[in-house]
């Protein structure tokens, strides 16, 4: 029966009905191949959101096979749910970072707390339980007004989401730049914890088995929500807020407890959560993996609304609902645990050998497709790349010189800028001490989380300075990996393994590709010399607005594992009289420097060179001096340079410090932004086991009790002689008066 | 000793008091689900935070007509300690078992941050080991703590002592910086800071763990007196 609203094969293929979905004269050819004849607006429907370039990665494959993806301890590489690295003690930790770009420029409540929905059905589809949300936003000058709408709303979407459903979340971090004005980014990770027993898979197993739907019902919100955030956002993209789908965080609540009970049954096959492209991702992918088929009656599937086609089931992004397969014969058991949970299970289909997806709809054959063509057969593209003008340009720039007449009053302005001061207005909305398992609050390098009933603790942490990427890409995804790892390090964590959301803009523009296969490169030769493989992520592309892209914005989602909780370190200072240590030179690197930023109002030149080498032989220095307990406290320079890490470490301690500069050239030791840096106190007793360990470390200066950061120059000149409380202020104030 | 957890649809505290008094206090202590009806052989009831049925509605006001309700008013009646916090607090004000009403935050935001108690009544069965007008460091996470009562309310509230913790400063807008609040009886007191966080020095502070062993040792001495 074919509907009366719904064009006809020959119309789809007259008429190119098909590209309205996406798909390109020579994909719906491919189809026609596949299938042997002309396509239904159903099954149309079904390899246009499975080729969309959010569910089948055609345009970044080629780039996401550079990536670095195994190690001793990955159980799970890339391709499932999430990524699992094994922490020992039959435990391991499973993570994950998305993207919810798109949804939240539009509708910025719901797109991101279903953003922050999608991420924690993933992780406990794999059968983990969540423990902890990080996010990573992005956004336009906060002095647009609707910048800061978008800015409100997102984090209130954030809040809304995982503070109901009571998963902390415990950090994460948040650039500004006019860049990002029509397209926010608005990447969620997730990290959970599972007994490698209960490790899942998202396979459709066994011949005859049940295929059941559970959670929320399906509505018309979403419909091709994966297909929307496969393209450039435009003024008219207004019109696509119903792909937006609605969160509701208290169904999710219901559905992670009932899953996680769920999967204590051994009837549970496999299991996998509806996120985009919903039932049809779900139920192609779990058949593919397992080389079998689905045969789903979808007048079975509970739904929203009266007189829902099959293309609008299969096609809608309805939140909230998850795919079992079930042992033939036990459906019952796994009914009662979802109904104990007030919630609904239902037989939708059975597993087949026919390695097809069969949907029946009143009685018809609707859709019948080879599971592969959806989930594998999806063309990959090697797209053009040319190096952009602006790179030439920037590589051949005499390098930017600052000028700083007076540091005190540059240095108030760096910690007023929002990207460097304090994140409090956001996690004070945060609820990121649920579960009570949270020792590294938010506004420190990383968070910290103990594992209870253990003696070891994670340490997790995102990060990206696009300002780099943009400048170099090769060199900027080297920075942003050795970066996040610097950050676990001074938590006292040894870095695991890294999940990237890779954000950038249109990849058939040449330049944008070649941005993106330069930070792969630059992210994979990094996390090889880092050991620190990629389990997982996401990839969002199209991140433009009227043509105008965002920077590359690879963002890393690293996890690290702190063998005792007394290695933890935070980077405030802890006692009066410790030394204060730097380890590693200022060199003259401005170049997409904060202050650079600031005095030109753009960013240009080259990105700051980093040495992995260097980098990894300092970070194995500083956990060595952290686990035999000579440092008190631990700080890794970013952006703003040195004193603007040593202002940060006073903040909150009630301490001061007294420092003198090392080189000659003040404004580059105060300001530049040079990698593989660390500010490290050390107590005096402790003084000369940690100069044992890194005998490159030099003493600066030490802690006061005198609340103020005085800081001379080599010949003893006073540059700096403030009180601690007026840099505070001004640091913590910063994005609050911007929003007023 | 031992305690009844109750977990409603969308509690999100219920580990963390259950943790709290189990492993810190080192007492019994049982989840009890909310559809059950009895709470025999519980000594001591408690309400944890969270989004009980997503707290759509009012906070609170779909759990309190859950059936363990009839049991938690029960035991409140027969002077057993009933402890609420956040989502608890809120859902006790909906049962009636404690006066006033809940509003949102003044900022219109959730906040969540350590802050600094004042312990206004150092005598209840909760907070006779704290010093009284001690100031002790508990951590909110609530959206809607901003307490509200009329003038005759908080005029009897104050004359029967009611007012067992207030902020030190203003932290959501509630009327006289009330934080927490027992019923005239001394057995029911529903606060929205939480306790049950402040049980481990290495998460940040312990000063919660007073308060459990307030229970506890209100419980052990008049246990005595009647064995």
């Amino acid at each position: 029966m074919q509907l009366l609203h719904e064009p006809s094969p020959q119309m789809i293929k007259d008429e190119k009905v098909y590209a309205e979905m996406g798909l390109t004269d020579a994909e719906f050819e491919m189809v026609e191949n596949i299938l042997g004849r002309l396509p239904n607006y159903t099954e149309i429907g079904l390899f246009s959101v499975m080729w969309s370039e959010h569910c089948s990665y055609k345009n970044s494959k080629v780039i996401l096979k550079k990536f670095p993806t195994t190690g001793e301890k990955v159980l799970q590489g890339p391709g499932e749910g999430a990524g699992i690295i094994d922490i020992g003690d039959e435990q391991a930790v499973v993570f994950k970072i998305e993207s919810h770009n798109h949804p939240s420029a539009i509708e910025p409540y719901q797109g991101a707390a279903t953003g922050v929905g999608g991420i924690i059905r993933d992780i406990f589809s794999m059968g983990a339980r969540p423990v902890a949300l990080m996010n990573s936003l992005r956004f336009g000058e906060l002095t647009n007004s609707r910048v800061k709408y978008l800015f409100e709303e997102v984090v209130a979407g954030i809040a809304g989401y995982g503070n109901c459903i009571g998963i902390p979340t415990v950090g994460g971090e948040i650039q500004f730049d006019p860049c990002y004005e029509g397209n926010p980014l608005v990447n969620a990770m997730c990290v959970g914890l599972i007994d490698h027993k209960d490790i899942q898979k998202g396979q459709a197993k066994g011949v005859g088995n049940s295929v059941i739907y559970v959670g929320a019902s399906t509505g018309r919100d979403g419909i091709h929500g994966a297909t929307f955030a496969s393209e450039e956002l435009s003024e008219a993209s207004e019109a696509k807020r119903p792909a937006v789908q609605v969160g509701d965080p208290f169904m999710e609540k219901l559905l992670l407890e009932a899953c996680l009970e769920a999967i204590k049954n051994d009837a549970l096959v496999g299991i996998q959560d509806m996120g985009a492209a919903g039932l049809t991702s779900s139920s192609a992918e779990m058949a593919s993996k397992a080389g079998s088929g689905i045969e789903m009656d979808l007048d079975k599937v509970p739904q929203r609304e009266k007189g829902m086609t099959a293309y609008e089931m299969m096609l809608s992004e309805s939140q909230e609902r998850m795919l079992l397969v079930v042992e033939k014969g036990r459906e019952q058991e796994m009914i009662e645990i979802f109904e104990r949970w007030g919630l609904e299970a239902v037989v939708v289909g059975r597993v087949t050998d026919d390695k097809k997806l069969r949907l029946l709809h009143k009685g018809e054959v609707v859709a019948d497709v080879p599971v592969d063509s959806l989930a594998e057969d999806a063309p990959v593209y090697h797209k053009p790349s040319a190096e952009p003008a602006y790179f030439r340009q920037f590589q051949n720039e005499e390098a930017f010189q600052p000028e700083v007449t007076n540091v005190s009053e540059t240095l108030q302005q760096l910690l007023a800028q929002p990207t460097i001061a304090s994140k409090e207005w956001v996690y004070d909305q945060y609820d990121y001490m649920v579960r009570t398992n949270t020792v590294v609050a938010p506004g420190s390098d990383a968070a910290v989380l103990r594992i209870r009933g253990t003696e070891k603790a994670l340490a997790m942490t995102t990060d990206c300075n696009s300002r780099y990427i943009y400048l170099d890409p090769e060199v900027g995804g080297q920075i942003a990996i050795a970066e996040a790892a610097r950050n676990l390090v001074c938590s006292g964590a040894k870095p695991l393994g890294v999940t990237d959301c890779l954000n950038y803009g249109n990849p058939e523009k040449p330049e944008i590709f070649w941005q993106l296969e330069k930070s792969a490169d630059g992210l994979s030769e990094a996390c090889r010399v880092l050991d620190t493989p990629v389990i997982g992520g996401n990839v969002s592309l199209y991140n433009e607005t009227n043509g105008v892209a965002v920077y590359p914005t690879p963002v890393i989602g690293m996890v690290g594992l702190v063998e005792h909780v007394d290695h933890i370190t935070k980077q405030q200072f802890q006692n009066e009289g410790d030394f204060i240590y730097v380890i590693g030179e200022a060199g003259n690197d401005f170049g997409g420097s904060e202050l650079q930023k600031l005095q030109k109002g753009h960013i240009s030149g080259k990105a700051p060179a980093i040495d992995l080498n260097v980098e990894k032989e300092r970070q194995e220095k500083v956990l060595t001096a952290i686990q035999a307990g000579t440092v008190a406290s631990a700080h890794d320079l970013a952006e703003g340079g040195f004193l603007v890490a040593l202002a940060e470490c006073t903040f909150g301690t009630g301490f001061g410090a007294k420092v003198t500069l090392r080189g000659e050239d003040v404004v580059k030791e105060s300001f530049a932004e040079t990698p593989s840096r660390y500010i490290l106190t050390v107590t005096k007793e402790q003084k000369d086991q940690f100069e044992a360990i890194i005998p490159e470390a030099v003493c600066v200066g030490e802690v006061t009790k005198d609340a103020n950061v005085i800081v001379n120059d080599k010949a003893g000149n006073v540059v700096l002689n403030t009180e601690v409380n007026q840099l505070e202020d001004t640091w913590r104030g910063a994005i609050s008066c911007l929003l007023k | 000793m031992k305690f009844a957890v109750i977990v409603f649809p969308g509690s999100n505290c219920d580990l963390d008091m259950y943790h709290a008094v189990k492993d810190e206090l080192g007492v019994e202590a049982e989840y009890v689900w909310h559809d059950e009806t009895s709470l025999e052989g519980f000594d001591g009831v408690l309400l944890p935070g969270g989004f009980s049925y997503g707290d759509y509605l009012r906070t609170g006001a779909i759990a309190r007509f859950s059936p363990i309700m009839d049991a938690v008013i029960k035991a409140a009646k027969e002077g057993k300690p009933v402890l609420g916090v956040c989502n608890g607090f809120q859902i006790l004000l909906e049962a009636g078992l404690l006066p006033g009403a809940m509003r949102r935050n003044q900022n219109l935001k959730f906040i969540c941050r350590p802050v600094q108690l004042v312990v206004e009544n150092g005598e209840t069965i909760f907070t006779k080991e704290y010093e009284q007008g001690k100031e002790i460091t508990i951590p909110v996470a609530h959206g809607e703590g901003n307490y509200y009562c009329d003038d005759a309310t908080l005029e009897s509230l104050k004359a029967n002592n009611q007012i067992v913790f207030s902020y030190k400063d203003d932290v959501n807008g509630s009327v006289n910086n009330i934080a927490g609040i027992i019923n005239e009886a001394g057995n029911v007191l529903g606060m929205m800071p939480h306790p049950e966080r402040a049980v481990d020095s290495l998460l940040g502070s312990d000063d919660g763990l007073t308060l459990f062993k307030s229970i506890l040792s209100h419980w052990r001495e008049r246990n005595a007196i009647t064995s």
